[in-house]
């Protein structure tokens, strides 16, 4: 491969279907060996902006380099150092798994000889034994996924789009896959992946979270989970639907979620003891409580918490 | 036992020399919320459809409240309501339309769905679109929709393929809040995942591995069987100390996040021997800790030590 200064970089870009506004104004930048995770609702822009890098759709407004070459005015040199595996089905089902490979390899001029060996790497790395020599038609999501994967990263590019990689696949086959981004980007690659799954956007190096077009957050797993201003605080309680209810539209409780047998509540910054402010809410209730402590946010908390707070305000009923 | 919403007793599948479901036994209280957790292949889709009173079972017995699949497996069909996966709504018809449609196939008479619709539409904000085409709404409220139509003949139990997979979090949350209500009114929801930030939302859990239930109990209680302890590795170097502790014996898995790694260990060792393992091959470290194990671990190791029992 042609050793470039892999990163990518995006310069007040936007794009706007007539005057729906999909990206609006978004600027960062990826550093080369990273795994950058790019997160957001539905609808939120993602795939818009990854259209635009990938050089499939023309920006609107500002600009982005990818691999050093502008992505419209150079789109054809940038599709050679990329990789990119769709969200939905990709690969020949009337073919093998190895002859999916095999063609991809070759469709990016990788010599015939390399390409027997890139086969082995992959067919070893995937653990993909037996599907190579079946039709891919007749294969099962995590099967077929693993292959996209493969003919993904068949002729080695420096940078990998990966568009929500592991939807459908079981907790198996997910481990094996970011153990696989892991090797990417330690050998160099850089990795741009989409997920709705917030337990798998810790395994990024960098988060970036789009919303209604823009880019609303940025940093490290651990930095956005720092920024999140409020303060987490679950509870366990017998009567966990009740303390639910109590707590839902309660002052300075932001936001309340249920899980199973216990529940989140974001409260506001402003509250000096939060866990208290909880006690307090729940006993007016009369709902008792078996504990109150405050958490460290998971992704999720940060995630919806962000949403939340830049929801339009125009968006009154709830159309998600 | 007439208040339980499935019990099930020695149920099994087999297609030709595979078995799908190997004697699977349960019982589940009615308001309950059950996930049937397990990867591809594990026989989720299988026991949905026995319980379902769609797919004969080879052997055993499943009554699903208080109907049982194998001699009444139209009974079943209609105390049950289902939500697969990919639902079928009709595009060109209303929401209003869909859900009339959906209740003149249940052969609801008319007159004993409306509050029901209404009453449905408020909890899931649909009431000021009732008039818009279903193949004119986002993707989140076509999941609401369909949602609202596998509730409309009032079923004793809910079953629910894969409900949130491919939604975005904000979305899942407020699916799942309008879920949370329904164990209230006495419906009993079985749903079938591969996803633990899914299954971590229910009740009580039933962990399915190649035909078999490995575990059933509440996330607590599984959580309570996790042997081995789980570490977090913060390093500079952290392939290296992935490689080595890959190859490390007392080591069952390890996984990489951003800045570290979560190391899974065999029962009985903890962070000297982890320690001492990278310092023998060079690798600095600078933080080692125990942390709490994810359901992940939990279903992985139950995984590996059943997978283990196999082989021996």
């Amino acid at each position: 491969m042609i050793a470039i200064p892999l990163a990518v970089e995006v310069d007040h870009l936007v794009r706007r279907f007539g005057d729906f506004v999909a990206v609006d104004d978004v600027s960062f930048t990826v550093n080369q060996g990273e795994v950058f995770g790019f997160l957001g609702p539905n609808g939120s822009g993602k795939s818009t902006t990854i259209r635009i890098l990938c050089g499939l759709l023309a920006p609107s407004g500002g600009h982005a380099v990818v691999a050093g070459l502008d992505v419209w005015r150079q789109a054809e040199g940038i599709r050679a150092q990329m990789g990119y595996m769709p969200q939905f089905f990709s690969l020949y089902g009337d073919l093998t798994g190895a002859e999916n490979i095999e063609f991809y390899a070759a469709m990016y001029s990788v010599p015939p000889a390399e390409i027997r060996r890139r086969l082995d790497f992959l067919a070893e790395r995937l653990e993909l034994g037996s599907v190579l020599n079946r039709l891919t038609r007749t294969l099962s999501t995590g099967w077929r996924q693993r292959l996209a994967l493969a003919t993904a990263i068949a002729h080695q590019p420096p940078l990998v789009f990966l568009d929500e990689p592991t939807s459908g696949v079981d907790p198996v086959t997910r481990r094996l896959f970011w153990d696989v981004i892991a090797d990417l980007a330690h050998d160099g690659a850089t990795v741009f992946v989409t997920t709705h799954v917030m337990d798998e956007a810790e395994h990024c190096t960098h988060l970036a979270m789009m919303h209604y077009g823009k880019l609303i957050a940025q940093g490290p797993p651990e930095q956005m989970r720092r920024d999140l201003v409020s303060s987490l605080v679950q509870v366990q309680s017998e009567r966990i639907w009740d303390a639910l209810q109590a707590l839902q539209g309660a002052p300075q409780i932001h936001e309340v979620a249920l899980f199973g047998e216990a529940l989140h509540a974001e409260v506001a910054a402003e509250v000096a003891d939060p866990e208290e402010r909880v006690r307090q809410v729940l006993a007016s209730a009369h709902v008792p409580v078996a504990s109150v402590q405050r958490v460290a946010p998971t992704m999720e908390d940060v995630f919806v918490s962000l949403a939340r707070r830049y929801e339009r305000p125009t968006t009154a009923g709830r159309d998600a | 036992m007439s208040d339980a919403a499935l019990d099930v007793r020695g149920l099994r599948k087999e297609f030709g020399p595979l078995v799908a479901c190997a004697d699977l036994s349960l019982e589940l209280a009615a308001g309950q919320i059950l996930g049937l957790v397990g990867p591809d292949g594990a026989g989720k889709t299988t026991v949905f459809r026995m319980l379902c009173g769609i797919l004969e079972p080879t052997a055993g017995s499943a009554l699903v409240a208080g109907h049982e699949v194998r001699r009444d497996p139209e009974g079943v069909k209609r105390v049950i309501g289902y939500l697969p996966q990919q639902f079928s709504l009709h595009r060109d018809l209303t929401i209003d339309e869909n859900i009339r449609y959906i209740a003149d196939l249940y052969c609801v008479p008319p007159g004993q769905w409306e509050a029901r619709r209404d009453e449905l539409l408020d909890i899931t904000y649909l009431t000021p679109f009732r008039r818009r085409l279903a193949g004119r709404l986002s993707g989140g409220m076509r999941q609401k929709l369909a949602l609202v139509c596998s509730l409309i003949h009032r079923p004793q139990v809910l079953f629910l393929d894969e409900p949130t997979t491919g939604v975005d979090p904000v979305s899942r949350r407020d699916f799942w809040k309008i879920l949370y209500d329904l164990p209230r009114q006495g419906v009993t929801i079985i749903i079938s995942t591969p996803y633990m930030d899914e299954a971590v939302r229910c009740n009580q859990l039933a962990f399915m591995f190649e035909g078999r239930l490995l575990a059933y109990d509440t996330p607590v209680g599984l959580r309570g069987r996790m042997t081995g302890k789980v570490l977090a590795v913060r390093c500079l170097a952290l392939r290296e100390a992935r490689l080595v502790l890959q190859r490390q014996p007392h080591v069952r898995s390890v996984e990489v996040f951003g800045d570290r790694l979560h190391v899974a260990l065999q029962p009985g060792v903890g962070v000297t021997e982890v320690r001492a393992a990278l310092h023998e091959a060079g690798v600095d470290c600078q933080h080692l800790e125990e942390i709490e194990p994810s359901l992940e671990d939990v279903f992985m190791a139950l995984t590996a030590s059943a997978t283990d029992g196999l082989r021996e």
